[in-house]
């Protein structure tokens, strides 16, 4: 089936099966920071942003984005890098196979909360789990980020 | 491994309906749970396209469409005011903001899992469904019935005055819930819901009378009777046991999570 759709800003028309998941849809197309994790929806490996929320995309059909737009890290590359190296920083990207879907996911609680508790985040990125880290590091990185882009803003 | 051979976006409830009569079809909600089993899917039908995914509130109910994402409901201004935080409190807990952006309050409620928060929270409120053909009925019922080849539409949430509380007690965040209950006080009556038994949830009704007058009552009152509803909740809710619990600790948890509810319903500090 033919679906229509915009891959990180950009129109794309594809084929597509009926029960091709967006997890592989989206690797086939070169998104390769879309990452195949527990494929039981529920480590947040594979998280993308579709409209603008972030979802599950081994538990997205490929054809529901059909005429909707998809994100995914490639499409953030600038700020994944600004925070990348936070999360480094503290020590917090170990092996580096859930960074992916976890700063997707730190984007996409960025849109709604605009100034997170710490409760706030821990609750927010309870569904991306890391098996190097005990998340602390995690959460010291988003910390330290918004305490960064905070001063950044009171000197512009 | 899920196998779809067809897939329709439909373009009304009736072509949904009649696709859906096939028995190998099958209605798609957010596929979260579908995905994980090993099934043929002769067509997949696709509500997505009916604009059934909104919560519209009117002057005596919420109207729920079966599309809509259990995290609409959960940050939901109307719903959580009308409940005092207890549907967020239902849905927060459930895997990751990722997961529940996917699932959808018609997939819960559709699916009576035994796991399921979202059936708890619905039963103890006054909640209707609405069938395609089978028309608008209370979910305490639907709840009852087999499952057959209907389409949930809405889900209907009347706004009878009542106090809500809602509980969970889980192994470890995020994971399923080894026991769920959720109470709700009106004027005349106390409704008590327990899920993840771990079979599918169910109200208990206060056939004795232990709880009459609770609105009505002091604090010693209510003390004593929120012990003695305890205790009867605990005889008359079935449990069992499975990977996450024991049927002895899911029916000690069924007394303690309905006294902490039932206290924190009557706005008593729960000591315990």
């Amino acid at each position: 089936m033919k679906i229509s759709f915009w891959l990180n800003g950009v129109k794309r028309e594809e084929e597509v099966a009926p029960d091709t998941m967006l997890l592989e849809f989206l690797r086939s197309l070169g998104c390769s920071s879309v990452k195949r994790g527990c494929e039981t929806a529920n480590c947040g490996l594979c998280t993308v942003m579709l409209e603008n929320r972030p979802v599950l995309s081994c538990s997205t059909l490929a054809l529901r984005v059909d005429g909707k737009k998809v994100v995914t890290l490639e499409g953030i590359q600038k700020e994944a890098e600004e925070f990348g190296a936070f999360l480094a920083g503290e020590g917090a990207e170990q092996c580096g196979f859930c960074n992916p879907g976890f700063i997707m996911n730190v984007f996409a609680m960025l849109r709604e909360l605009s100034n997170p508790t710490e409760e706030q985040i821990k609750e927010y990125l309870a569904g991306n789990l890391c098996r190097c880290s005990g998340f602390v590091g995690q959460t010291r990185s988003i910390l330290k980020y918004l305490q960064y882009k905070k001063s950044q803003e009171e000197e512009a | 491994m899920l196998k779809i051979k067809n897939y329709v976006k439909v373009e009304s409830i009736e072509e949904a309906w009649q696709l859906n009569q096939k028995r190998t079809a099958c209605v798609l909600g957010g596929m979260v749970w579908l995905k994980m089993g090993s099934r043929n899917v002769s067509t997949a039908i696709d509500l997505s396209g009916l604009g059934l995914d909104t919560i519209k509130e009117t002057d005596d109910a919420f109207v729920i469409g079966c599309m809509t994402p259990l995290r609409d409901l959960e940050l939901h201004e109307g719903l959580n005011c009308y409940t005092r935080g207890a549907m967020r409190e239902s849905l927060r807990h459930i895997v990751g903001v990722q997961f529940r952006n996917c699932a959808t309050a018609g997939g819960s409620i559709w699916g009576r899992y035994g796991f399921s928060d979202v059936l708890t929270m619905f039963l103890a409120l006054d909640t209707c469904v609405e069938l395609h053909h089978g028309g608008i009925i209370p979910l305490a019922e639907f709840v009852r019935m087999p499952k057959d080849r209907d389409i949930l539409v809405n889900i209907i949430v009347k706004k009878t005055p009542m106090k809500t509380v809602y509980l969970s007690q889980r192994n470890t965040k995020t994971d399923f819930p080894v026991l769920t209950c959720a109470v709700s006080v009106t004027e005349d009556k106390v409704r008590a819901v327990y899920g993840a038994r771990p079979a599918r949830a169910m109200l208990l009704e206060d056939e004795k009378g232990i709880l009459s007058g609770f609105s009505e009552m002091s604090e010693e009152e209510r003390e004593n009777v929120i012990s003695a509803f305890a205790g009867y909740a605990a005889e008359h809710v079935p449990t069992a046991g499975n990977m996450r619990g024991s049927e002895e600790y899911r029916t000690l948890l069924v007394k303690v999570l309905t006294k902490r509810a039932l206290k924190a319903a009557g706005g008593m500090k729960d000591e315990d």
